[in-house]
């Protein structure tokens, strides 16, 4: 783990680095597309307004370059094949910085794959009734009870999300209050590490610094939802064309994250099977006629399925609309079932409001919202991106929610564990400790 | 499963435009991108590259001689404009004989082009000219060459071994001169080393005013003192410090004893303690007669 958070504080200080550069780059590698956004930083010129202006404080950067791609080499929203990927981030990449008219040298990176885990940790530490230090805010989250992520996991975001001092939770901040011991829950993220390896290697190779990694999930999330749902305790589900991720927010913090192997792209392999179409027709007529609520007009309204194999009768075929639907509707269905898996796994019920906010790509396909409120309960809304400025009027749909959310976690990290510097003398004493705990199970 | 060997003829015409670049184009477009190399490319090298070819193509003898040949020609055909011709010259303040010789030093041939005239050339040439204390040449637009002269006056005559000169008051040679008659109202000096004692030469003729016609020079003795050369060859001698005062007690000595009316030879004042008078060969006699008289030694 602290091999991890080396390069982590290497991200942070690259991160630093752009902004006083004051470009930076956001790519978000998704399995169908990938996202390009450039944001300048201009810190001395925040409008002076009265409480929340109207781009709730995010109007200190600046979108000047936007550009997306057809995602090539992903699958699941991990890289397959490298040179595939690679000449798709260079192509977003060349478009944005052409629109921009400024180079990039650090990016950002979202990416929905790698089957992340989530963990809640909580750490203690003593403090004998003196002021909460940032040493003590370090020590606590330094002392949080590892879990065993498994071999080839790397911890990807690992989150403060409550304090605790004494008897009195929900803090957010405890330094400078009094108290006899700390509490902290850190809520820790864990990912395939050869995905992540591969992610830095093809952004390496093309020429960028990583200045940060995300979870397209959890920056679907920081987007596609208003503040007081962050706040109150709601999911956010990114339906993306390999992946399905979800995150649920609480008092303003992730506290999980998941994503569901399923996503657009297999609906529109569905079509292709069951109609016996390519693979490109079929996405063309899901986007086109798809939807997930057959109605008696929908029987009537033919979908022609042109084709040029020369077959007269096969290159005449239609299929009505209701068929179409026949088709998307199970596996829509199968989606928002194994997200409600997840959700019930993650005691989702629990929390004070149940809020489900669907966003993402998949995400506009029409009678989204009843179904999912059938399956995923009442309180389900489909979310768009935040506005921020600058952004081109083509990316301010659903689809491109994780891309804003990461523009935002670039202006605005949330804490992570390794800002915080660990106090010198807790290091050593642990790996002491362990070193010790190894001799007596081994001798 | 994609074709992992790419580079066969039928694979390549298969595959469809990439509109991905390739790692050179990429890394060239963000090179382009950089603003160092950016402004370097745009501005510098442009430059850069045009001095160079200037510098090629101008350093080629022919377009020398053709650059060389425009200029030539610019500049003769400004040259020839009536405004900046000068027709004449303006003279003031010489005189004719010295007019003459200005003329012909600065030997123009008018008219001449304002841009061929260096007055200050011309002014420095002038200036070496023995008449002429002081000279201001300026080139006026009207189309006239100005010369606005300062004679030096002469003040004295110098007999030297080679000739006879004019000098100014500061022993300054105006001009050389065949005969003493030319300038009679000039006093005269002579003798080696005149030249540089003109202003005292000056002084002692300016206090020896009462002798009138009998003074006829100054002469220079050893480089460093007077003899006063009067009429019926009398010497007056003069100290090399004190010589006017010397002066004016041989005046003096005239008006009291009448003493430059006797037959006296040499009046030495070298020494001012002891002046000395050397009598002529008559008065000698005569004095020596008077002696012999006096002891008795004579009979008359």
């Amino acid at each position: 783990m602290i091999q991890l958070f080396e390069t982590q504080r290497a991200m942070r200080a690259m991160r630093k680095a752009a902004m006083q550069r004051g470009v930076m780059g956001i790519v978000d590698l998704g399995t169908s597309k990938v996202t390009c956004l450039i944001l300048r930083f201009d810190s001395g010129h925040m409008p002076e307004t009265e409480g929340v202006g109207s781009m709730a404080g995010q109007a200190q950067f600046r979108v000047i370059g936007a550009a997306t791609t057809r995602a090539r080499g992903m699958r699941h929203g991990e890289i397959e094949v490298m040179q595939e990927a690679e000449r798709a981030v260079r192509t977003v990449v060349q478009t944005a910085q052409k629109m921009a008219q400024v180079r990039i040298d650090h990016a950002i990176v979202s990416f929905s794959g790698a089957s992340p885990r989530s963990y809640g940790l909580t750490g203690e530490v003593e403090l004998g009734g003196r002021e909460v230090s940032e040493a003590d805010v370090a020590a606590v989250l330094a002392n949080c009870d590892t879990p065993d992520i498994g071999l080839g996991r790397a911890v990807l975001h690992a989150q403060p999300v409550n304090f605790a001092l004494d008897y009195r939770s929900g803090l957010s901040d405890p330094r400078g209050q009094l108290g006899n011991s700390l509490t902290a829950d850190m809520h820790l993220l864990t990912v395939d590490q050869t995905v992540v390896q591969n992610i830095m290697h093809c952004m390496r190779r093309s020429d960028l610094e990583l200045a940060g990694l995300a979870s397209s999930a959890y920056a679907a999330g920081v987007s596609a939802m208003v503040e007081d749902e962050q706040k109150i305790g709601s999911a956010c589900i990114d339906l993306g064309a390999g992946t399905s991720g979800l995150s649920i927010f609480l008092r303003g913090h992730m506290i999980y994250a998941d994503t569901v192997r399923i996503g657009g792209m297999h609906v529109t392999q569905d079509i292709s099977k069951g109609l016996g179409i390519p693979v490109a027709l079929a996405e063309r007529i899901k986007t086109l006629h798809g939807g997930l609520i057959a109605t008696g007009r929908d029987d009537r309204e033919m979908i022609p399925l042109t084709a040029e194999t020369g077959d007269w009768e096969h290159d005449r075929r239609e299929i009505s609309r209701s068929e179409l639907i026949g088709i998307m509707r199970p596996r829509v269905e199968e989606i928002l079932e194994a997200v409600r898996d997840r959700l019930d796994a993650a005691g989702f019920d629990d929390l004070p409001s149940q809020k489900i906010v669907l966003t993402g790509g998949g995400s506009q396909v029409p009678g989204l919202a009843s179904l999912a409120a059938r399956i995923l309960g009442q309180q389900v809304r489909l979310g768009r991106p935040l506005r921020i400025q600058g952004l081109p009027q083509a990316a301010t749909g659903p689809a491109f929610s994780s891309a804003v959310g990461l523009a935002l976690f670039a202006a605005h990290p949330q804490d992570e564990c390794w800002d915080f510097d660990i106090a010198n003398q807790r290091y050593p004493a642990r790996s002491l400790r362990r070193a010790v705990k190894w001799f007596k199970e081994n001798w | 499963m994609r074709t992992l060997i790419r580079g066969r003829k039928a694979d390549r015409a298969a595959i469809p435009h990439d509109p991905a670049p390739s790692r050179l184009q990429y890394r060239l477009n963000r090179m382009w991108l950089s603003p160092f190399i950016r402004v370097a490319l745009i501005r510098v090298l442009p430059v850069c590259l045009l001095i160079a070819a200037l510098g090629v193509w101008g350093t080629r003898p022919a377009q020398i001689a053709i650059m060389t040949g425009w200029i030539v020609d610019v500049r003769a055909s400004v040259e020839a404009r009536p405004e900046f011709q000068i027709r004449q010259m303006s003279l003031t303040g010489a005189s004719p004989v010295l007019a003459n010789a200005i003329r012909e030093r600065v030997g123009l041939e008018f008219p001449v082009s304002w841009f061929d005239l260096d007055p200050e050339v011309i002014r420095a040439d002038l200036a070496t000219l023995d008449a002429v204390a002081d000279v201001a040449v300026s080139v006026e637009l009207g189309g006239a060459l100005r010369v606005v002269v300062t004679e030096r006056e002469p003040a004295i005559l110098w007999r030297r071994p080679g000739g006879l000169e004019l000098l100014d008051a500061d022993g300054y040679r105006v001009a050389y001169i065949d005969r003493r008659d030319g300038r009679a109202d000039l006093p005269l000096i002579t003798g080696r080393g005149g030249n540089a004692a003109v202003p005292e030469a000056l002084r002692l003729f300016d206090a020896a005013r009462p002798l009138g016609d009998r003074l006829i020079a100054l002469k220079r003795q050893g480089e460093r003192r007077w003899d006063m050369v009067l009429t019926d060859d009398q010497v007056i001698q003069l100290p090399e410090t004190g010589a006017r005062a010397a002066m004016e007690r041989v005046l003096a000595m005239d008006g009291a004893m009448d003493l430059l009316a006797r037959d006296i030879s040499v009046v030495d004042l070298r020494n001012p303690l002891r002046p000395t008078v050397r009598m002529g060969p008559a008065a000698m006699e005569y004095l020596q007669m008077t002696r012999d008289f006096r002891q008795g030694l004579s009979v008359q």
